[in-house]
């Protein structure tokens, strides 16, 4: 082929290593800087490579609670979970039954229903935050998993990648289905499920690094340190002291707090790619 | 399609979840804050009264309102113009190689999975007085780093950190955007004698265009939105409100100030602001520009 080049393709090897080096520096930082004790991260510059007290430093954060907010790690990262796994799959089931409804039956207003869950597509909850809030108070659910996965759950992204794949669906199917006498529910269970398979996969992947990631609305909903999770409490590691900030144990829980993310990104890399560029477009 | 047109009662059985949701945590705040905007509480939250549009004209004439805007505003260009040329180039490179692809594109999407909180965490421990490798590295060029006193040096700090975090995102779409790119197009050009960066300025950057433009659109909207969790765990807004953008002053004057009447006034322009950046967005998706 004519424009691949050898030297070019050195080049370019050269500057995508480059890339990734520099991309995956600060963390490779921060994985060092959390194996040392305090005593020599004071001494000077930060580490370039492991040192001996990172089983002790994880081991702080997981099994002692943390200084300034009174719960460990394991917490912390258990309520990550239980709110990331909350969204996803809260946001795939209520999405599902809709785009179900508005693809597969007519009824009136079926038009006016779509367009009410389409046009929360783009106004994420930091726009109405201070009623949000109101709202869940009103309900009592400050405080509360419920009152921390509800608002988020509350917006059309997956309900509008789901409409597009049943759309697609082959006619068909829908045809032999019911020549067979399939309900409404068999044919959810038995043919349009199996068939969305991936796209199920790939807006769980979106799904649960978003909610994983959250940091406005847990910060505000989760008012006691026994619901707040893994991200937001990294700010208390780092600037509640006056003193210099614990940074080895503040790296050390930033690494446990993306390595979960990291790791369905890793390992559902295809679903990842597909999952993002159809729910955004 | 053909439909279930027997059932009536189904659909809304199978809508009733995601209607309820929407309409309490969606709808119901939404209506609220366009109503709080025309209402002045009284000190002690006991009463309001209605004052028109003065929590408009209030947040309109408030300087600081205006240099959120600004600060938002630049720090939208700096991200975008950063974290999609970094994006465009390593997607250019990816698409090129024949060895490797799939875990180069491992090596460089991972950081979309990182918080924008751990990315301000993350970038902070390069920019420490004290630790920090970056600030070592520009002492030797003479260069005193100090972002919590440094305005300009903030801003750059949580750019830098954002578009660390951007880069990969936008990398997904502009090389899902290259791959799609016929072959037989840049091959014909090659016969035809067009030089490699020919091609690229020719044929790849017009046909990259549309996603080029909803990237541009989506990281705006990173920034108005995600970028909270950033600037609250480096910059806190300051110095002197320099990464103090209309997110993080809404939560102020909503949270901390407890001034529920400007905060629901700024709520509403955010909203018109997000709705017109949405909306210039389909139109252009709907004309599907493609040269």
């Amino acid at each position: 082929m004519r424009y691949h080049r050898p030297h070019l393709d050195r080049l370019t090897h050269l500057l995508l290593l480059l890339g990734v080096i520099v991309f995956g520096l600060p963390l490779w930082l921060a994985l060092t800087a959390s194996t040392h004790s305090a005593g020599d991260l004071q001494s000077g510059i930060a580490p370039l490579w492991f040192g001996s007290e990172g089983l002790a430093n994880y081991w702080q954060l997981l099994s002692q609670p943390i200084a300034g907010l009174g719960v460990s790690a394991l917490r912390l990262l258990g309520n990550s979970l239980v709110m990331a796994l909350g969204i996803a799959i809260g946001k795939i089931a209520i999405s599902l039954l809709a785009a179900y409804a508005i693809v597969f039956f007519r009824f009136p207003c079926r038009t006016l229903c779509f367009w009410l869950i389409f046009i929360t597509l783009m106004l994420p909850v930091e726009v109405r935050i201070v009623p949000t809030y109101g709202v869940v108070a009103r309900f009592g659910l400050i405080d509360t998993y419920a009152g921390m996965i509800l608002p988020l759950i509350a917006s059309a992204t997956a309900t509008f990648l789901l409409r597009q794949s049943f759309m697609s669906l082959p006619q068909e199917l829908f045809e032999a289905a019911r020549l067979d006498g399939a309900g409404p529910l068999r044919f959810l269970k038995d043919f349009v499920l199996p068939l969305s398979k991936t796209n199920l996969a790939a807006l769980f992947v979106i799904m649960f690094i978003y909610g994983w990631n959250q940091y406005l609305w847990p910060l505000l909903a989760a008012n006691s340190p026994e619901h707040a999770t893994a991200v937001i409490s990294l700010k208390n590691l780092v600037q509640s002291t006056d003193t210099l900030p614990p940074w080895q144990l503040a790296t050390a829980m930033a690494v446990m707090t993306v390595l979960p993310p990291v790791a369905v990104i890793i390992a559902m890399q295809r679903f990842f790619v597909r999952g993002l560029t159809d729910t955004e477009k | 399609m053909t439909t279930f047109e027997r059932h009536r009662f189904t659909p809304w059985l199978l809508l009733a979840p995601q209607l309820a949701i929407v309409a309490v945590f969606f709808f119901w705040p939404a209506a609220e804050s366009l109503r709080q905007a025309f209402y002045v509480q009284d000190a002690f939250g006991l009463g309001e009264r209605f004052v028109g549009l003065a929590n408009f004209q209030r947040v309109m004439a408030s300087a600081e309102y205006w240099q959120a805007m600004g600060v938002t505003a630049l720090f939208s260009v700096l991200v975008a113009v950063g974290a999609m040329g970094l994006a465009l180039l390593l997607a250019v490179l990816a698409d090129r190689v024949m060895h490797g692809a799939r875990l180069y594109r491992i090596l460089l999407t991972w950081p979309y999975a990182i918080a924008p909180a751990v990315a301000g965490l993350l970038w902070m421990f390069m920019f420490d007085p004290v630790l920090g490798v970056l600030t070592h590295a520009l002492a030797g060029f003479g260069i005193h780093w100090d972002a919590q006193l440094n305005p300009g040096q903030a801003l750059l700090l949580v750019v830098i950190a954002s578009i660390w975090q951007q880069m990969s995102y936008n990398f997904v779409f502009f090389l899902a955007g290259l791959q799609m790119i016929p072959a037989s197009l840049l091959e014909a050009a090659a016969i035809d004698g067009a030089s490699p960066f020919r091609r690229f300025v020719g044929i790849t950057l017009p046909l990259l265009s549309p996603t080029a433009f909803f990237l541009l659109v989506m990281n705006s909207v990173y920034v108005l939105f995600e970028t909270f969790a950033t600037i609250d765990n480096t910059t806190l807004g300051g110095p002197g409100g320099a990464t103090r953008t209309l997110v993080y002053k809404l939560y102020e004057d909503g949270f901390v100030a407890r001034d529920l009447g400007s905060s629901s006034a700024q709520s509403v322009l955010l909203m018109v602001l997000v709705g017109a950046l949405t909306f210039v967005q389909f139109r252009y998706l709907e004309r599907r520009v493609q040269y």
